[in-house]
């Protein structure tokens, strides 16, 4: 059994990657690529019931049970519309795990840090198990553990972006803040911006675009599961330290002399 | 009476008595898992669903999950 497990409050999981639903082309793709990508723990929305549309097939009777499901507040502005977003997913779902994003505007789908450290303290009051949706400020990010969130997570760029880690040395500061789990979520775009979530010390990744948006989500899928566990395997050897010059690797000593010129 | 249900609106009888559960039933989400329900911003517990009566000018919102990043 493998000892290198990611702990979430109370919950805890082999796999290091945490896949979004949303976005692919149909539910048979997104369960192969969920599937393929290893994950135990995938995230969902929480939206008005379409009254008029068929009731069947809901995401839960597609997931339920075999994935842990991860409820967000996205498309929430205030702390209030994410709090009680939040309130729903719980008797819908009957979990306490919420990711919670209370985002500024539209366009950059960027947190609204003063909402979102008013709403993490409310839902953490509540019982919840709070992954909070962050900027990439370590101050940010340590005040939000410190309210009590299970686990933090800074955005690399832009939700959807692909843009991958925009601040790598904010990555390293958190990193060092943070005794919680750091998950990279948002702006992924390919597999080696896994790797360096992961080499940068991330406990996880989350992501969603970049596999339902590949050209074949199914292979993309599989190429992060191989990516975060390889990044993950590179953080615990630890990366020899980075040198201007050369340093030889075959070893000096018996080198036979120079030919001399003719 | 006039009630609104996911931000449209529906009418009933005034002597309905209608309860969640007959709402839920109306719409064939009674025996669907996975759903939440509001009135007036207000969440309602499953177990409450049977003996909540909905009241004139109420607005309720039935959630569910769906894909989502």
């Amino acid at each position: 059994m493998n000892e290198d497990f990611l702990q979430v409050g109370p919950y805890r999981f082999q796999s290091r990657l945490l896949v979004g639903t949303a976005r692919f082309a149909n539910y048979q793709l997104m369960l192969e690529s969920v599937q393929e990508s290893g994950t135990e723990l995938v995230t969902v929305a929480i939206r008005r019931v379409d009254l008029a549309a068929s009731k069947d097939f809901g995401v839960l009777d597609v997931l339920g049970g075999q994935y842990t499901l991860l409820p967000n507040t996205a498309g929430c502005f205030t702390a209030r519309d994410a709090v009680f977003t939040a309130q729903l997913a719980r008797e819908a779902l009957e979990t306490d795990l919420i990711k919670l994003e209370v985002i500024a505007d539209d366009q950059t789908l960027l947190p609204d840090s003063e909402q979102l450290l008013i709403a993490a303290r409310e839902l953490v009051a509540d019982g919840f198990v709070v992954m909070a949706y962050s900027n990439d400020d370590p101050v940010l990010c340590r005040k939000l553990q410190d309210i009590g969130c299970a686990a933090v997570m800074p955005l690399g760029s832009p939700i959807g972006s692909g843009m991958g880690i925009r601040n790598p040395y904010n990555f390293q500061i958190i990193r060092e803040f943070l005794e919680v789990p750091m998950i990279l979520d948002a702006g992924v775009g390919t597999a080696s911006d896994a790797v360096l979530a992961m080499e940068l010390g991330c406990d996880a990744v989350l992501l969603n675009t970049a596999i339902s948006g590949a050209k074949d989500p199914v292979a993309m899928a599989r190429a992060f599961r191989l990516a975060v566990e390889s990044g993950r395997a590179a953080y615990l050897a630890g990366r020899i330290p980075r040198r201007l010059y050369a340093e030889a690797s075959s070893p000096i000593v018996g080198m036979l002399p120079s030919l001399e010129e003719s | 009476m006039n009630i609104q249900v996911n931000g449209q609106q529906q009418q009933f009888p005034n002597e309905s008595n209608l309860k969640v559960t007959d709402l839920l039933a109306g719409f064939e989400l009674k025996e669907q898992r996975g759903i939440a329900v509001a009135i007036n911003d207000r969440i309602i517990p499953k177990s409450q669903w049977p003996q909540t009566q909905l009241a004139d000018g109420d607005i309720i919102e039935i959630i569910r999950a769906t894909q989502g990043g």
